[in-house]
């Protein structure tokens, strides 16, 4: 008769966790932050068709790393959830955080009662009615709940890239440099991501009734090169002018923090 | 509610009605009536109201009915030059009584897509927003809308799948309309209670009204209208299906109350604004000949030879108790103030009826 090996509680969870954070860290990693008009989500990501982000519901988004296949299978269960929700009561009456409770109760559960945990750290967004009410979920493979506030990384390093966003935060940013600083933070100061290696997607509170919009390569591009104009226009502004220093600070290029909703180059063109 | 997560190899995939099956909630009538959807609570007993839309012989009013359903009525489609219109009359009968006077009855199904519906309003509008959700639905699923004939073919589904009610006299009859992108072209699509579909070259109307909208457009149609030609046919056409069908709604001058109309184009759903249509209406009884309506029935017509300008009471009741355009002109006014300027927005409504 052969007895089965015992092993600690702590030994198995702590097993699984090193499995699961193992596999994730190894995907490409996926940043989210508050801006001017709701929220933007740029992951690293080579393909154009199987997307890390995507849309859940009028103003609710979801991005995933890790596995592809078991977070898909979670955002199509999230669309199906927001449907029938919207479908039973009304389409006011769905919001992202019960719907993160969800997700964090089943992955929860998958990584107590399964053999194997999901790969998968996944966040829900969803754009508030006005700045400052904009709602991002960051929630972990063992069902792990985190509420962020600003900014928020998940997949490989998301320390560092967590760390290296939040210092360049600005609140009430605009698109163009909430997208700039989140791929300097995405790529390090090593290396250089190019737009076909981005996949950017806004929640954007002026969009309609559904918010998600996806922001394509050509976009990208643009708003990238908007950005690194303003910047040089800046520093330029900086060296020559000497004289007026006080008039000068606020230039024309450099965003004052304060003016966020409406000023700014390029507004987001209509997809 | 838990999150719905389905086993491999029985996910119901991009099908929201087939989620909804699976969660125990039957949308149209089915097998259980007691389940969730709204629509259903008029499910019991044989209804009372004249079937609308498709059906051959209307059911006649029947006073042992447990309770008068709501119908819609009247609808159309007209392909013009940038693509497709719709129109849709607002008023809902029950019975013989106007049940609500600002229905609408022409719906955004997604962005290049529109459906109109007539017949049971309960059930009517609960399978506009269930198509509405199925779209949206497997739009997010898939990551890409469904083709304009997938979309039809959809819509048909759920027309079949309300046949037990349809069979109960609660019937359901869309008119669909979109832009198809791929061939850059309006289409318009006709159903029968049976979830039968049909394509349509270049216009449709259902609906109570239906035969007589449908006359209209077919007169007045011409390949690659313009938007103001076509926005004018539909509502002339609505302006005689309400003429000859005492459940079809004409336009309300007093509560400012006009048919809907939208256009599907390249730039997707949009509503003709309700100024818009009402300038299309006054340009339409502007129009009207005088042979509509100038001659009355008796009496009265010796006394016009010597005055015709002088307005005639006698065919104005039976001319109203048909036309709903009386809302705005004959009901409340005394026989005998015919005469009066009428106030600003109903000149042209005064003059079509004492030309």
């Amino acid at each position: 008769m052969t007895m089965p090996f015992y092993v600690a509680p702590e030994q198995f969870m702590k097993d699984k966790a090193d499995f699961a954070r193992k596999n994730i860290g190894r995907g490409r990693p996926l940043v989210a932050t508050v801006y001017a008009d709701g929220v933007l989500i740029c992951a690293e990501n080579s393909s154009r068709l199987l997307h890390k982000v995507s849309e859940i519901y009028d103003r609710i988004a979801f991005a995933g790393v890790g596995r592809y296949n078991e977070f898909d299978q979670l955002r199509r269960s999230g669309v199906q959830h927001a449907d029938i929700k919207g479908y039973q009561f009304s389409r006011e009456d769905v919001d992202a955080r019960s719907l993160a409770n969800l997700y964090a109760q089943y992955m929860g559960n998958v990584f107590t009662h399964e053999v194997k945990p999901l790969e998968v750290e996944i966040l829900v967004a969803e754009v508030g009615a006005r700045p400052g009410e904009d709602e991002m979920f960051h929630i972990l493979y063992d069902g792990t709940v985190v509420d962020e506030q600003r900014v928020s990384a998940l997949g490989g390093e998301a320390e560092a890239i967590t760390g290296r966003l939040a210092a360049a935060y600005q609140p009430g940013w605009t698109l163009a440099d909430a997208l700039a600083a989140s791929v300097r933070a995405l790529a390090g100061s090593d290396r250089q991501l190019s737009p076909n290696e981005l996949e950017v997607a806004v929640l954007d509170r002026s969009n309609g009734r559904r918010a998600f919009r996806r922001i394509l390569e050509a976009e990208v591009s643009e708003l990238l090169a908007a950005e690194r104009r303003a910047r040089e226009e800046a520093a330029q502004g900086e060296e020559v002018i000497v004289e007026p220093v006080v008039e000068q600070e606020p230039g024309p290029g450099t965003e004052a923090p304060g003016s966020d909703t409406t000023g700014g180059e390029e507004p987001p063109s209509p997809a | 509610m838990t999150l719905p997560i389905f086993p491999p190899g029985q996910d119901p995939g991009p099908n929201f009605h087939e989620v909804l099956r699976r969660l125990g909630l039957t949308p149209f009538g089915g097998s259980d009536p007691g389940t969730g959807a709204a629509g259903n609570r008029a499910m019991a007993g044989v209804p009372g109201a004249p079937g609308a839309g498709g059906l051959g012989t209307p059911r006649s009013h029947d006073d042992t009915a447990p309770f008068l359903v709501r119908h819609g009525t009247t609808i159309c489609a007209v392909r013009y030059s940038e693509g497709v219109l719709m129109a849709g009359d607002r008023r809902a009968t029950a019975g013989s009584a106007i049940a609500h006077r600002t229905m609408e009855k022409v719906h955004p199904a997604d962005t290049h897509s529109g459906v109109a519906i007539a017949g049971a309003a309960g059930p009517a509008l609960e399978m506009v927003r269930i198509f509405q959700l199925q779209l949206e639905h497997y739009e997010k699923v898939e990551g890409q809308a469904l083709s304009l004939e997938g979309k039809a073919n959809q819509l048909s589904q759920m027309v079949r799948a309300n046949l037990p009610m349809a069979m109960q006299g609660f019937v359901v009859v869309p008119l669909f309309a979109g832009y198809d992108l791929r061939r850059a072209k309006g289409r318009i699509f006709t159903y029968d209670p049976t979830g039968g579909r049909y394509e349509e070259t270049d216009y449709h109307a259902d609906g109570s009204g239906g035969r007589d909208a449908r006359t209209t457009i077919k007169l007045g149609f011409r390949e690659n209208m313009s938007r103001s030609d076509g926005v004018e046919l539909c509502v002339r056409a609505l302006w005689q299906a309400a003429d000859e069908d005492s459940a079809t709604g004409g336009p309300d001058a007093v509560r400012g109350i006009y048919p809907t109309v939208a256009t599907i184009t390249a730039r997707g759903f949009e509503r003709v604004p309700e100024s818009e249509v009402a300038e299309a209406f006054d340009r339409v009884i502007a129009n009207l000949s005088a042979a509509e309506f100038a001659a009355p029935p008796s009496g009265p017509t010796d006394a016009r030879a010597g005055a015709s300008t002088t307005p005639t009471p006698g065919p104005v009741p039976g001319l109203h108790s048909g036309s709903n355009a009386s809302t705005s002109t004959g009901q409340g006014r005394p026989p005998g103030d015919q005469g009066a300027a009428p106030p600003s927005g109903l000149g042209s409504l005064q003059k079509g009826f004492w030309p």
